[in-house]
């Protein structure tokens, strides 16, 4: 029998990982994802997997990168100011190709900022967060139970393409708790999992090597043109959002995770009043969901857009990328710990 | 006749990119020699650094991972808690180990992973043309250090292993020497040592390993096994730490 469960956004995250198949954990306390690291504590060990306290969050990533370099599901956790420190790691870990997933619950910043909500780091999640031309496939719950869900999609993600996959969440997501549906069949994965590019001995084969480094003329090159290629690909394929009412909306709010939620309650409070508002969630902020913002621009030519964003404009501009000027887009946002209200949003499309 | 000495498996038959008189290359034949006396190239899993020997996997014979600088530690880790039953062991210059690295060493030191750690001071930054290393010695001009290292400004010596041998994980430190032939044997002796302590399961152990960089002491190759012997084994003194 399927019960549902009450966990915290943080909880669920953890619960997801462990049954997509995490083999190993290593993660440095900071808030608002501390419940994530304490229930991977608990946990892992108690499936006989790893989970390790680093010293640092540059350990920890590292630590992902050894694990992942060695065969296993692998992830870390932290949030903004901690995903700061790990950004050298995530560069290296696209270079060399290999899967792993990041949890980034943001807080507000710049700096050591604060510890309420923020969505601040899209920027940081979306474009190259460390250096060089690289991406993270980002992915944006915007419940407990899509946070849970999503985790099954970035470790198999990584796993397909060999990269780097953020979940992008927030404060909000993190602290609030809700009922949860666990999956019915966890993922059953061991070092069986075919990765023959993996550490494990080079007992029967010739050694294998896990890295970045490209010294000689051309090969770098060669690295970043399949990097690009991989790129197109997942831009192609793994665009992913939630929609509501775009036919008729005069209305079009764009927002992603816990914004959304406030974004989905507009949206309902118009409608019920017969006032015609739409929604766009991305679920993958990257690859963004270029082709529903063109759809909608084909045939709802009236509509208005207004994005909605815990930063002051950061997802807004892929919004206006991905439209490419042929619809008017309007902006409100708040960061810092702000968060926009159902008032302030209506105020925004009404005057 | 029997054949009593012949090229490692664990050692590709190619030239490295050393300078003339480098210590590595010695270094890197020991412990291909020690993993093939071992028998256990098919199992062992190497973490080069960032540094001169950031290509040392494309010497040694055997499953190999790069590593950001300084984080060798934690790569290995993260590679030792997924194969237990494998051998990993990490390649760190001084700069890697004990400036950039310093809290990946201490806190795998203090965890007490069952990893082996080849330690090479030079006191010096090859790879970058010769700067100031935490082990470089008082008084040592370095590209960073153009009038001599000043320890009123830059601080002493640091001595990690006898830093790191304060630690209760920590199961056995030696500090051995490349500057002649009865030295390189016991520096063989050491690193076997620490790779057999991996073997059975007792724990972090590490080797310390003097080496010359006579390009950056701006000495003849000569002239940097005589400067070990006489300079650098009187700040770090030879011999078992732990």
């Amino acid at each position: 029998m399927k019960t549902k469960i009450l966990l915290s956004g943080n909880e669920a995250i953890a619960q997801g990982a462990i049954d997509a198949g995490c083999q190993f954990y290593a993660g440095y306390p900071i808030t608002p994802q501390n419940e994530l690291i304490a229930y991977m504590a608990l946990h892992m060990p108690q499936q006989g997997r790893v989970f390790i306290q680093a010293e640092s969050e540059l350990a920890a990533i590292n630590m992902v990168f050894g694990a992942s370099a060695a065969g296993a599901r692998a992830m870390t956790s932290s949030s903004s100011p901690g995903v700061s420190l790990k950004q050298e790691g995530i560069s290296y870990i696209a270079g060399a190709e290999l899967p792993a997933v990041i949890v980034n619950m943001m807080r507000g910043g710049p700096g050591l900022g604060n510890i309420w909500p923020a969505q601040s780091d899209y920027f940081q999640a979306t474009r190259s967060g460390g250096h060089g031309d690289y991406h993270c496939v980002v992915l944006a719950p915007a419940s407990v139970q899509e946070a849970y869900e999503l985790m099954f999609s970035a470790f198999n993600l990584a796993d397909k393409y060999l990269m780097p996959v953020m979940i992008l969440g927030d404060g909000m997501l993190g602290q609030m708790m809700e009922p949860l549906q666990l999956s019915a069949v966890s993922c059953q994965l061991s070092a069986k999992s075919k990765k023959p590019w993996a550490l494990t001995g080079c007992q029967g084969r010739e050694p294998n090597i896990a890295k970045s480094f490209r010294m000689l003329e051309g090969d770098l090159e060669k690295l970043n043109l399949k990097l690009q290629k991989k790129y197109q690909l997942i831009k192609a394929k793994e665009q992913c959002c939630e929609s509501l009412f775009l036919d008729d909306a005069k209305i079009i709010l764009v927002a992603y995770g816990s914004m959304a939620r406030i974004a989905k309650s507009v949206v309902n409070a118009l409608r019920s009043k017969g006032k015609k508002a739409g929604l766009i969630r991305p679920i993958t902020l990257w690859p963004f969901p270029k082709n529903i913002f063109k759809q909608v621009a084909q045939k709802n030519k009236k509509a208005k857009i207004l994005v909605v964003e815990m930063s002051y404009g950061q997802m807004l501009e892929d919004v206006k990328l991905s439209l490419e000027g042929k619809l008017a887009v309007d902006f409100l946002g708040r960061a810092g710990g702000g968060i926009p209200t159902e008032e302030e949003i209506i105020k925004q499309i009404y005057g | 006749m029997d054949k009593i000495y012949s090229h490692p498996k664990s050692l590709r038959n190619i030239s490295t990119h050393y300078c003339p008189g480098c210590g590595h290359g010695i270094a890197h034949r020991i412990i291909a020699e020690i993993i093939d006396e071992l028998g256990i190239r098919e199992r062992t899993i190497a973490l080069a650094p960032v540094g001169c020997a950031v290509i040392a996997y494309d010497y040694w014979n055997f499953d190999c991972s790069e590593a950001a600088h300084g984080r060798a530690l934690a790569v290995a880790t993260g590679i030792k808690r997924i194969h237990p039953d494998k051998i990993v062991f990490t390649y760190q210059g001084d700069g890697d180990l004990a400036a950039i690295g310093t809290n990946e060493t201490i806190h795998a030191a203090n965890r007490g992973e069952n990893l082996t750690v080849i330690f090479i001071n030079n006191a010096i930054y090859g790879m970058t043309g010769g700067q100031m290393a935490p082990t470089t010695l008082a008084g040592q001009k370095t590209a960073t250090t153009p009038l001599g290292r000043d320890v009123s400004l830059q601080g002493y010596p640091l001595k990690i292993s006898e830093m790191l041998a304060l630690l209760p994980a920590v199961k056995y430190i030696e500090r051995v020497s490349l500057h002649s032939p009865q030295e390189i044997i016991k520096t063989k002796k050491a690193i076997k040592q620490a790779f057999e302590n991996q073997i059975n399961n007792i724990g972090f152990s590490l080797v310390e390993v003097l080496s010359p960089c006579p390009t950056y002491w701006g000495m003849s190759p000569k002239q940097a096994l005589d400067w070990i012997k006489e300079v650098m084994v009187k700040e770090f003194p030879l011999g078992k730490i732990k």
